[in-house]
């Protein structure tokens, strides 16, 4: 499974994109492997491999339906069932993500090479959204910690900026009169934060690749934090000095921070962060839960926060 | 009421008139399916939600139907005016059943967490406000109140749902995210119903006859 390649030569300087993807649609294809179903459209789930985690929790799923069916994805729409209505137009394949900034080796993965290169791991983690509910999601995806070392940040480097595909043509939300949000769509962390080994890209579900209304290729998961800072569909990670603008944050300063850390203590100005729904418990009789501190992750990331006041930097 | 019923004018739609009971069995059709899919998991990943949402929805709707007969017998000489009162009680009875929604199912009858939502959450404390402006509307739907109130004074307290309305679109645009565009078009519609009224009783001087409200 695990065949690394030294990072400072890329196939892509190498080979011609078109060239090497061709070939690998090719042989794939005459092989008979899995991934190959990934690559052609990106539209069928292809089986991934990937080791346990210790940072997995026990809790019960959240079931493959509901993850799949019940999402904010804003770029296809503001409805839940919006992404997994629309989001097929995406093309996930080829896909590249752009990493650059204050690295010193910038780089352009595809991701299938970043699959294939990384030891995919299942992480199956609580997703704690802002608007006060829940899942438990076996992701599949690699620490976020193991791309940022391959590119070298330098040492001016202490923010993360990650920026979604921008394509109106394949994103039928984002082409609307009033557009939700500025697109596209961009979010950020601190970079102690990015190495957390809590934070992963995760580039599968369930065992299988992302499917599109769930960030395909690949997205990031933060799991203590609100579920919108798992910016999907990743185009561009760039490394910078200053925090960058996040997009709920830009839409809604107020409301929406930066750090955007699960806190049961301090409100939405609109509504209580103290408990949520877990989805798929109870059904109409669904009955609340307290929401934890760091989403229960604490032991892992309070330490990260000590001596910030996190009602004013929410 | 009832002496209005009919339209005043020759040249007017011939609706055909249908049963008023005709009117709440109809206006009943989408609660019973979403109780009946609710207990059946049919309401997707959030079934809560889900019905809390569209039984506030459809109050909304019932409530916009209500400020729409009005125009359409004035502007378009079609008249609905013997299914207003009820147009009128089943957006009172979609408030309430989304109002239990909340108290029941939502909150789990947590009075603390009620009580602390209704002060501290604009949203929910406009909706009950809304919901508080609509009861007194729905116990004087009836020839009885009318009666003993007298018309000047019942239709002054009838003027009460332009309040609701505007209560009501506030509570669902300060419920979602952002700007999306169907909270958006409601307010728009409740807008238009409200300055055309508003608009009209500037131009027009009231007649002491008509009492339309």
């Amino acid at each position: 499974m695990l065949i690394r390649r030294p990072s400072d030569i890329l196939p892509s300087e190498i080979t011609p994109r078109e060239v090497y993807l061709n070939r690998r649609q090719w042989m794939t294809g005459a092989a008979g492997l899995a991934l190959a179903a990934a690559l052609p459209g990106g539209l069928e789930a292809a089986p991934l491999q990937a080791g346990k985690s210790p940072f997995s929790t026990d809790e019960k799923l959240t079931s493959r339906e509901d993850v799949t069916s019940y999402n904010n994805f804003y770029e296809f729409g503001t409805g839940k069932d919006d992404p997994a209505a629309k989001a097929k137009s995406l093309k996930t394949s080829p896909w590249t993500v752009k990493v650059d900034g204050m690295v010193g080796k910038p780089a352009e993965f595809a991701v299938e090479d970043l699959i294939k290169s990384s030891a995919l791991e299942e992480r199956i983690y609580r997703m704690r959204c802002v608007e006060g509910w829940s899942m438990v999601i076996p992701w599949v995806g690699f620490p976020l910690a193991d791309l940022i070392k391959r590119v070298e940040p330098l040492g001016s480097a202490k923010y993360v900026a990650f920026e979604t595909a921008y394509r109106p043509e394949e994103m039928p939300g984002m082409d609307t009169l009033f557009p939700v949000l500025e697109w596209p769509y961009v979010e950020g962390l601190r970079l102690d934060e990015a190495m957390n080994p809590l934070t992963i890209l995760a580039v599968g579900l369930y065992g299988e690749t992302l499917p599109n209304q769930n960030g395909a290729p690949i997205r990031l998961v933060v799991p203590w934090k609100y579920g919108f800072k798992g910016i999907k569909s990743i185009t561009r990670i760039s490394f910078v000095d200053k925090q960058p603008p996040t997009s709920w944050n830009k839409q809604a300063p107020s409301e929406y921070g930066f750090y955007a850390n699960v806190n049961p203590s301090v409100d939405h100005p609109r509504w209580s962060q103290a408990t949520e729904r877990r989805i798929g418990e109870g059904g109409l009789f669904v009955k609340r839960r307290p929401t934890l501190m760091f989403n229960g992750y604490a032991e892992q990331v309070a330490s990260l926060y000590t001596g910030m006041d996190l009602r004013k930097l929410y | 009421m009832a002496g209005r019923a009919s339209a005043p004018g020759a040249k007017g739609f011939a609706l055909p008139q249908v049963p008023k009971i005709l009117v709440y069995i109809i206006g009943f059709v989408p609660a019973v399916w979403l109780f009946y899919a609710g207990i059946m998991d049919q309401l997707g990943a959030d079934p809560m939600r889900y019905l809390e949402q569209a039984l506030g929805l459809w109050a909304l709707r019932f409530l916009v139907a209500t400020l729409a007969i009005t125009p359409l017998r004035q502007l378009f000489n079609i008249n609905l005016l013997r299914y207003r009162r009820a147009i009128g009680l089943l957006a009172f009875y979609y408030a309430a059943l989304h109002l239990i929604t909340y108290l029941v199912l939502d909150q789990g009858l947590d009075g603390a967490a009620i009580a602390a939502d209704i002060v501290k959450r604009p949203y929910i404390t406009i909706g009950m406000a809304t919901f508080v402006i609509l009861v007194p509307l729905a116990v004087t739907s009836n020839n009885a109140a009318i009666r003993r109130m007298g018309g000047q004074a019942w239709a002054k307290l009838h003027k009460l749902v332009y309040v609701a309305a505007i209560g009501a679109v506030l509570h669902y645009i300060l419920v979602v995210k952002s700007w999306p565009l169907e909270p958006l078009i409601y307010a728009a519609i409740v807008a238009v119903l409200l300055s055309y009224r508003l608009f009209r009783s500037l131009v027009k001087k009231p007649s002491p006859r008509r009492r339309t409200a």
